[in-house]
């Protein structure tokens, strides 16, 4: 099969200074998509940023932050057009926002509201899913959907290092292989599944060649290069709407974070190794790339940090006005109609909590 | 023959479940079927066969041997507004779907308030007694009717095979449709192949009697029915409820049957502990206690393993264990 090509060294666009080391795909000649992307990179951390302090204030549950990693899901997000479907891992808030998930509606999500994943933007993309690897199926199945109904439609599967050890995922790329489904698979390598190292997960030498397995391209891209990932995004994507199948994207990038804000890295992890790692961080990367371009200076980047962090703040202030939803919300779309002995309960517990209970 | 239109065949419990396919795909073309060996072979037990050659590998789908990922798949497919029936080829092979079905298709209307929907059935059929080899006999409904969001049906015969297939593939919500091989290809009735469903979350009266309420579902409604007749000679007048679907549970029908017959026997294939049974026992018990005159007996499967098929027939209840039971019950006065 000549398609299939194992890229071992990986793409690179830019590299650590920001300096073109590729050649550039046309949306990167494009100052108005270039500043989407930063914004879109930096409007990202600084959701993190707040969330993180909500989350350390009692203000927000446990919350699983993005830092260092915010091109991986942006990147793979941009490439996607609108009526495409996104199934997120949990760590993926940058492509949520990129795709019109709101702030707010990713506070509620992580601050213990269901609405939050009754966003009003992308209304095909999957909530994210928290047990890892259990929604590569999915992915599949809504690829499958698309390719049934004739769609030019794709589906955009993300997840992390550790979810590429599941069954669901060798089961779930072979299915795409012979189905030759319109699906990209995503992964967010970052080097650790809370305390286990990447080398600890798998004797593979890249995570990308467990495509070859499974018939179908497999490649790796610097994960903090976010105009690499958008751009091998988007070849999968287009070789996806062509009808040539699904492909693995291994986006190597690195965990700046703990996992979660439950866990604590320096249990398991040397803070000199993190250190190492923080000179290839997304972010500064592109605003480089920017500035070396004449597209950026300090007074842009103070004016976006404002507006991000305005939008953020007035996000967090929203989210944290909005009440809870009522008791009784507990019971609504368990089913589309709530059974006899649902009903039952639920007016038990409604007695109950207006103290009607003897 | 036209499909769904009304005509009436004789057909054991397979063969309604292929009709009730046939007939669900052609009324939705949104239906889909897709397993392990449902295509050109029209899966091991053949209530697949046919729908092949009809509907196309557009809409029978042979999927790889991975059953997880089939669950996993056919929820993605319903929230994309297809209506995915997936086969799992023996209820052995079934647990590992658990993950897909209680993490995902139960809960994915409940997390997006409404969003996304998961209207899917996943068919497999369930149950021993036809000297299967190890792992293709289990009776694993109380796993399933443990999570919320699901609805958990199970027939006893071949026109409610039917019936509430239809209804199943209709739903909006998942359901795990269990079809207990043993009646696949025991007896057969007159099926009209007419498109009616027969609703969910209902019993089903089999059999009316004054003295005790035997409530059972999927193979085990023959033993029932069998120790009904056979106590009618002593003037033991039994109430047989085939419960069909156990979750959502119609546990209304089956207190008013006890509040008349003031005795409860619960039969079940699947073993004791946690079994379906004692969520039937513990909804009479606190809400029909007043109505009991004998302790509610359960008429079950051991706790042990699924024996192997030489000595499959010493864990099946028997009809002798429905008898005593009932005896038992009717002891107090």
């Amino acid at each position: 099969m000549p398609d299939i090509e194992i890229n071992a060294s990986l793409t690179r666009m830019l590299d650590t200074n920001g300096k073109v080391v590729g050649n550039l795909p046309d949306f990167a000649r494009d100052q108005t998509e270039l500043l989407r992307l930063y914004r879109t990179l930096v409007l990202t951390r600084t959701f993190d940023t707040k969330a993180i302090a909500l989350q350390r204030t009692g203000r927000l549950g446990t919350y699983a932050s993005s830092l260092g990693q915010e091109a991986v899901a942006v990147g793979a997000a941009a490439a996607m057009r609108k009526d495409d479907a996104l199934l997120p891992s949990f760590r993926e808030h940058g492509g949520q926002l990129w795709r019109g998930v709101t702030p707010k509606e990713l506070l509620l999500y992580w601050g213990g509201d269901e609405r939050g994943n009754n966003f009003a933007g992308p209304r095909g993309d999957f909530p994210n899913c928290a047990t890892v690897g259990s929604h590569l199926a999915h992915a599949v199945g809504v690829a499958l959907a698309f390719r049934l109904r004739g769609e030019k439609r794709a589906a955009v599967c993300v997840f992390g290092d550790g979810a590429t050890s599941k069954g669901d995922f060798a089961e779930a790329l072979n299915m795409a292989g012979v189905w030759k489904v319109p699906a990209v698979f995503v992964i967010n390598n970052n080097g650790w599944a809370i305390s286990v190292p990447r080398a600890k997960q798998s004797a593979a030498e890249t995570l990308a060649q467990k495509a070859v397995a499974a018939g179908f391209p497999g490649e790796q891209v610097d994960g903090n290069d976010v105009i690499a990932v958008r751009a091998i995004t988007e070849r999968a994507l287009a070789r996806a709407r062509d009808g040539l199948g699904p492909s693995l994207i291994e986006a190597v990038t690195y965990r700046l974070c703990d996992h979660t804000t439950s866990d604590d890295a320096s249990r398991y992890r040397d803070d000199a190794e993190v250190s190492r790692h923080w000179p290839a961080e997304p972010l500064a990367r592109l605003r480089n790339f920017l500035t070396n371009s004449g597209f950026w200076d300090r007074d842009k980047e103070e004016a976006l940090l404002r507006e991000c962090n305005s939008a953020i703040e007035q996000a967090a202030a929203e989210y944290l006005a909005t009440p809870a939803q009522p008791a009784s919300a507990i019971f609504d779309y368990v089913y589309a109609e709530a059974p006899a002995e649902l009903i039952e309960q639920r007016e038990a517990a409604n007695a109950f909590m207006r103290g009607q209970h003897d | 023959m036209p499909l769904c239109a009304g005509s009436m065949t004789e057909l054991n419990l397979v063969q309604a479940i292929n009709v009730a396919l046939k007939c669900a795909m052609s009324e939705d073309d949104r239906v889909l079927v897709l397993g392990e060996d449902v295509g050109i072979n029209g899966g091991v037990f053949r209530a697949t066969e046919g729908l092949f050659r009809l509907f196309g590998e557009q809409r029978v789908l042979d999927t790889p041997l991975a059953e997880a990922s089939i669950a996993g798949v056919s929820i993605g497919l319903a929230a994309q507004g297809f209506r995915p029936v997936a086969e799992i080829q023996f209820a052995g092979f079934a647990y590992t779907c658990i993950d897909q079905i209680l993490n995902h298709a139960s809960r994915l209307r409940a997390r997006t308030r409404g969003r996304l929907t998961c209207p899917m059935v996943l068919r497999s059929p369930v149950g021993g007694g036809i000297k299967a080899v190890e792992h293709h006999s289990e009776s694993p409904e109380a796993m399933f009717a443990h999570i919320p969001g699901i609805t958990v049906v199970m027939p006893s015969s071949p026109a409610r095979a039917y019936g509430l297939l239809l209804s199943a593939i209709r739903d909006p919500d998942p359901v795990v449709f269990l079809e207990p091989t043993r009646l696949y290809h025991a007896a057969r009735e007159d099926v009209t192949d007419d498109g009616k469903g027969i609703p969910l979350g209902q019993c089903v009266t089999l059999r009316a009697g004054r003295d005790v309420t035997i409530a059972s579902w999927g193979a085990m409604i023959k033993e029932a029915l069998e120790a009904a007749d056979q106590l009618a000679a002593d003037d033991i007048e039994v109430e047989v409820i085939d419960v069909a679907t156990l979750k959502p549970l119609d546990s209304q029908a089956i207190c008013k049957s006890v509040a008349r017959t003031g005795r409860l026997v619960i039969v079940h294939e699947a073993p004791m502990t946690c079994g379906y049974g004692a969520e039937i026992a513990a909804r009479v018990a606190s809400r029909a206690m007043t109505n009991l005159l004998a302790p509610i007996e359960r008429v079950t499967g051991y706790d042990t393993m699924m024996p192997y098929l030489r000595t499959e027939q010493y864990y099946m209840p028997s009809l002798n264990g429905v008898l005593a039971a009932v005896r038992r019950t009717m002891a107090y006065t």
